[in-house]
């Protein structure tokens, strides 16, 4: 006993000491600048594609094949942004992927959260084994159904159509399933006690109650859906063949095919499709950040 | 506890010590039942229909005729098939470790950042955020043997222009490094988080007692980060066996067969010639490959991963 108390005090006494010494401020020396430059390098390596995707969407035909390769058009042809427009039915494949992407975050919120909130909170007869099981889906790529599923639905006839990118969130989603129930796992118990004496239903319990204490969750989902869903290729690849119907991202590769050697219209439909993503990241960023966090922390 | 322990673990059950009652069964199994729904046609039908599928021949012109195992018999010959398994194999072993190396360094770094982290950190994320589509595209062009970005460099550097892409060595491992800096941010972010959950009295502890920077770094930051460590090694295995964007956008899986993976012969087989019976013996072997996969990650798992 002596001897234990008198290594905590040799200990603690260690500690007040560097304490003292300001062991918690940042000192800043030579090592520590070097690696922020070397992370600025990083950060500026990331980005500067994106910046030369830019410069070559505003060039003329002749500048992009240019040698050496200009960082600033000379001149800016911002009309190749038009041209990019209505070369392929950009319009078309905005709206279109905006009301596939929406629907499906929508879907998938509502049928996540419901599930999500059977888990969490109720017991029934196999819970534990298709939770489970679920977890399991999530290691398997889509192609391993794709060929089936795909059949399916040409047997209900929804080739060509935006249900076969719409539909399956309304089934579910395991990412959000895991994420939103951990979430309810949180939620003490009192409060939906309090509903159920008043002699509200679990319907109305997870309508009314639930669904609003976890809206932070709701949103970092709504994220990921939505960027997953806005960025699909190989679905839309898939299941809709013609350009009017298809998506942003998967019309960018009808462009392959047609347009081999104008990098500049190229760059300028590239850049095109990764706006709204960008917009959604700026202004939700901290979902994202929040959503890989959580989902790393927790498995 | 074992990881599946705790993924499943509960505290949110309600302290009932009767059994759970008939009205709580069904209301649980209402409120599943979306999912279960989905379960059966998204996933447990179509699995165990390519099972029968891939028994036959199929090109959706005429009725599918049944011919036993002759799809397997044919993969297991098929050169283009061993290439697209040892194309996604080779890019799961080369582009994960790279990855999980670089970010794990670039966040402690950035964990040390001296100002601006929120900029920093948006950067990093900006490839993650953007559609694979997109950056294929825009790679395709840096990757340009006469006009692209890289020779460029390389040309100021005084070293001759590299075919990325069209030289059959080159082109996987100019994929790859596409790939991970495409990922990188997300790593980064993941290993971020994990860092902040390290308690800082460890590493006060460890100072204390005089140990070195690296030693810190060796005896407890990494076996802390275990867990992160292998949830990105589960989550970069399943993305690597799924690349197919990189493969139809920039090469057509080629040079050659130098760039199929999986999953782009599975698409041109099935849906570019509408060989579905074939397709669907893939599609089987590649869930094969998963299983194995997710036994040894089980296996593994409680061997290295470090739970506090």
């Amino acid at each position: 006993m002596k001897k234990e108390q008198l290594l905590v005090n040799n200990y603690n006494k260690k500690r007040m000491r560097l304490n003292k010494r300001s062991l918690n401020k940042k000192r800043r020396n030579l090592g520590d600048y070097f690696i922020y430059a070397v992370v600025v390098l990083g950060a500026f390596t990331m980005v500067l594609p994106f910046l030369w995707m830019v410069s070559t969407s505003l060039k003329s035909g002749a500048e992009v094949l240019a040698i050496p390769p200009t960082w600033i058009p000379h001149p800016v042809r911002w009309v190749n942004y038009v041209h990019t427009w209505n070369f392929l039915p950009f319009g078309r494949l905005f709206t279109n992927s905006l009301k596939i992407s929406g629907l499906h975050v929508f879907g998938a919120l509502l049928s996540s959260s419901l599930a999500a909130y059977g888990f969490a909170r109720f017991r029934f007869p196999g819970r534990d084994f298709i939770f489970l099981l679920m977890l399991g889906t999530m290691m398997i790529p889509m192609a391993v159904t794709l060929v089936p599923v795909f059949i399916l639905y040409r047997m209900l006839n929804w080739v060509n159509t935006h249900l076969p990118l719409i539909i399956p969130g309304f089934f579910g989603t395991p990412f959000g399933i895991f994420l939103l129930r951990q979430f309810f796992l949180t939620i003490p118990n009192e409060i939906e006690d309090a509903a159920k004496i008043d002699g509200a239903n679990p319907f109305v319990i997870y309508w009314k109650i639930m669904l609003p204490l976890i809206k932070p969750a709701l949103a970092t989902l709504g994220v990921f859906t939505f960027m997953w869903s806005w960025n699909d290729f190989l679905g839309p690849i898939v299941y809709i063949s013609s350009l009017n119907k298809t998506t942003v991202t998967a019309g960018l590769s009808f462009f392959l095919s047609m347009y081999e050697a104008q990098y500049s219209y190229l760059m300028a439909g590239s850049t095109l499709s990764i706006i709204p993503m960008l917009l959604v990241y700026f202004f939700a960023q901290r979902y994202f950040v929040a959503g890989i966090t959580l989902t790393g922390l927790k498995s | 506890m074992h990881p599946a322990a705790q993924l499943l673990h509960h505290g949110g059950d309600p302290v009932k010590r009767e059994k759970p009652q008939k009205h709580e069964m069904l209301w649980g199994l209402l409120f599943v039942s979306p999912y279960i729904l989905g379960l059966i046609i998204f996933w447990i039908g179509p699995i165990v229909a390519a099972v029968g599928l891939s028994f036959t021949y199929w090109d959706f012109f005429s009725a599918p005729e049944f011919i036993g195992l002759t799809n397997y018999k044919d993969l297991i010959r098929d050169p283009i098939f061993h290439r697209s398994v040892l194309n996604t194999l080779y890019y799961t072993i080369v582009t994960i470790p790279a990855s999980i190396v670089l970010s794990l360094l670039l966040a402690v770094a950035l964990n040390k950042a001296i100002k601006g982290i929120v900029w920093l950190r948006t950067c990093y994320f900006l490839p993650y955020v953007t559609s694979t589509v997109s950056v294929a595209l825009l790679w395709s062009w840096l990757y340009n043997y006469d006009f692209g970005l890289l020779n460029h460099f390389l040309g100021k550097l005084g070293l001759s222009p590299v075919a990325w892409l069209t030289n059959p060595q080159l082109a996987l491992p100019a994929i790859r490094i596409m790939s991970i800096w495409k990922g990188l941010g997300y790593n980064i972010v993941l290993y971020m988080a994990g860092l902040q959950n390290i308690p800082q009295h460890l590493y006060e502890c460890a100072k204390i007692d005089g140990a070195s920077q690296l030693g810190i770094f060796k005896n407890i930051t990494i076996p802390l980060l275990s867990p992160t460590t292998f949830f990105m090694l589960i989550i970069g295995m399943i993305g690597s066996l799924q690349v197919f964007e990189q493969a139809y956008i920039m090469t057509g899986g080629g040079p050659g067969v130098a760039t199929y993976t999986i999953v782009y012969y599975l698409w041109e087989q099935g849906f570019r010639f509408s060989y579905m019976g074939y397709a669907s013996a893939m599609g089987w072997i590649l869930f094969i490959l998963v299983f194995l996969i997710t036994i040894f990650n089980w296996k593994f798992s409680s061997r290295f991963v470090h739970y506090q």
